[in-house]
């Protein structure tokens, strides 16, 4: 067996999804990931961070706290705090976020809209850090179904 | 169809977008000129917020940071590139080439009822194919609200086939700054009474003259 080779975005902490792996379904998790791979239906990683590859294809509706898309998304985007399209991203969906980065070359068809930051009156209640866990089934030749909440939108709602 | 539209995106991004060169920094230097148009429309959406912006141009970083920076919620719809796409495009017996205007509007410009206070089309129907162009100015007047305002550029008789195509980054309230993009060649000279037909669904128009090649018009749905 190959002794595991660590790329040049690998972060021992942060969990990874590599660019031959199709996610089917409703990816979700506690924990920082970086997506390489493929997915089709919708991501949820609530208060962490997400990272899409160059490799990264996705279609789907994405939501966490930090967004960095290099690779293609094809689904609406929810930073809470932050997206950021770098040069090399085609993203064809919507954005919401409070902050945005956008670096020159990208594509990006959708609207954008800016989140004022609301701070919250009380303190968030934390979650207790559970397993990455995704209701997903990680095959090339899954079928499982996939749902999302639809975001306002102003082209169509997209659908996976 | 996935890797033909890959292969299309990573066309129009340029080398310097897969050569591994550093990034943010403009391949292209970049111009500025004064502009009477991008300053009549500031002050129609001055002192509004959550007005809803359509920019038909390449996706400008500047554009976006500049009117999402004044409250708006922009848009984003590069249809010039979108138009390029090889599945709109169909070679004729004759050797000439047409966009399927079906699928280009199927695929395009698809919005729910008037929601657009604002466009900015810059010069995108000099570029644009002959079949899209009156198509377009309709989908674009059917989309926008009534009051709403458009800007637009027109390149006079002046500017040769080979007139550069630019993005136009918003720089100020009056200014923009220029940028060379893909060398897209013009289609065609509209004079004036053609851009008073093209727009003749719209309720006013104003020309404003430049010292270049390029007369700027907003108009008012």
């Amino acid at each position: 067996m190959e002794p595991f080779k660590q790329g040049e975005n690998f972060r021992a902490d942060v969990a990874h999804i590599g660019k031959s792996v199709l996610v089917k379904g409703e990816l979700s998790g506690s924990e920082d990931l970086y997506l390489d791979g493929e997915v089709e239906g919708s991501i949820d990683l609530q208060e962490h961070s997400l990272t899409i590859g160059p490799h990264g294809r996705v279609r789907a509706n994405v939501k966490a706290r930090d967004i960095v898309v290099h690779g293609k998304v094809d689904g609406n985007i929810h930073g809470t705090e932050r997206v950021e399209l770098k040069r090399s991203a085609v993203l064809m969906g919507d954005i919401s976020t409070q902050r945005i980065i956008i670096e020159d070359g990208a594509f990006f068809k959708g609207a954008i809209d800016i989140k004022k930051d609301a701070k919250p009156a009380a303190p968030a209640v934390k979650e207790t850090p559970k397993a990455f866990a995704a209701t997903a089934s990680v095959s090339s030749t899954s079928t499982s179904d996939s749902g999302f909440a639809p975001q306002a939108s102003l082209i169509q709602e997209k659908k996976y | 169809m996935a890797s033909v539209t890959q292969n299309f995106f990573r066309l129009f991004r340029g080398e310097a977008a897969h050569n591994g060169e550093i990034a943010n920094g403009h391949a292209e230097p970049r111009g500025n000129r004064r502009s009477s148009g991008l300053a009549e429309f500031t002050k129609l959406i001055a002192g509004q917020e959550g007005l809803c912006i359509l920019d038909l141009g390449p996706t400008s970083p500047q554009n976006i940071a500049h009117l999402t920076g004044l409250g708006h919620r922009v848009y984003n719809e590069d249809v010039l590139l979108a138009s390029m796409d090889p599945s709109f495009v169909a070679k004729n017996e004759d050797g000439t080439s047409s966009v399927n205007l079906e699928n280009f509007l199927a695929d395009n410009l698809k919005y729910n009822g008037q929601q657009f206070d604002a466009v900015l089309a810059w010069d995108i129907p000099d570029y644009l194919h002959e079949t899209l162009v009156k198509a377009m100015i309709e989908r674009i007047s059917s989309v926008m609200k009534p009051g709403g305002v458009l800007l637009a550029f027109f390149h006079t008789k002046d500017a040769g086939p080979d007139a550069p195509y630019y993005r136009y980054h918003i720089a100020g309230k009056d200014s923009l700054d220029l940028q060379r993009g893909p060398q897209f060649r013009l289609q065609r000279v509209f004079n004036n009474r053609h851009i008073e037909n093209l727009f003749r669904d719209y309720s006013n128009i104003k020309f404003f003259l430049a010292r270049d090649n390029v007369r700027e018009i907003l108009v008012v749905r």
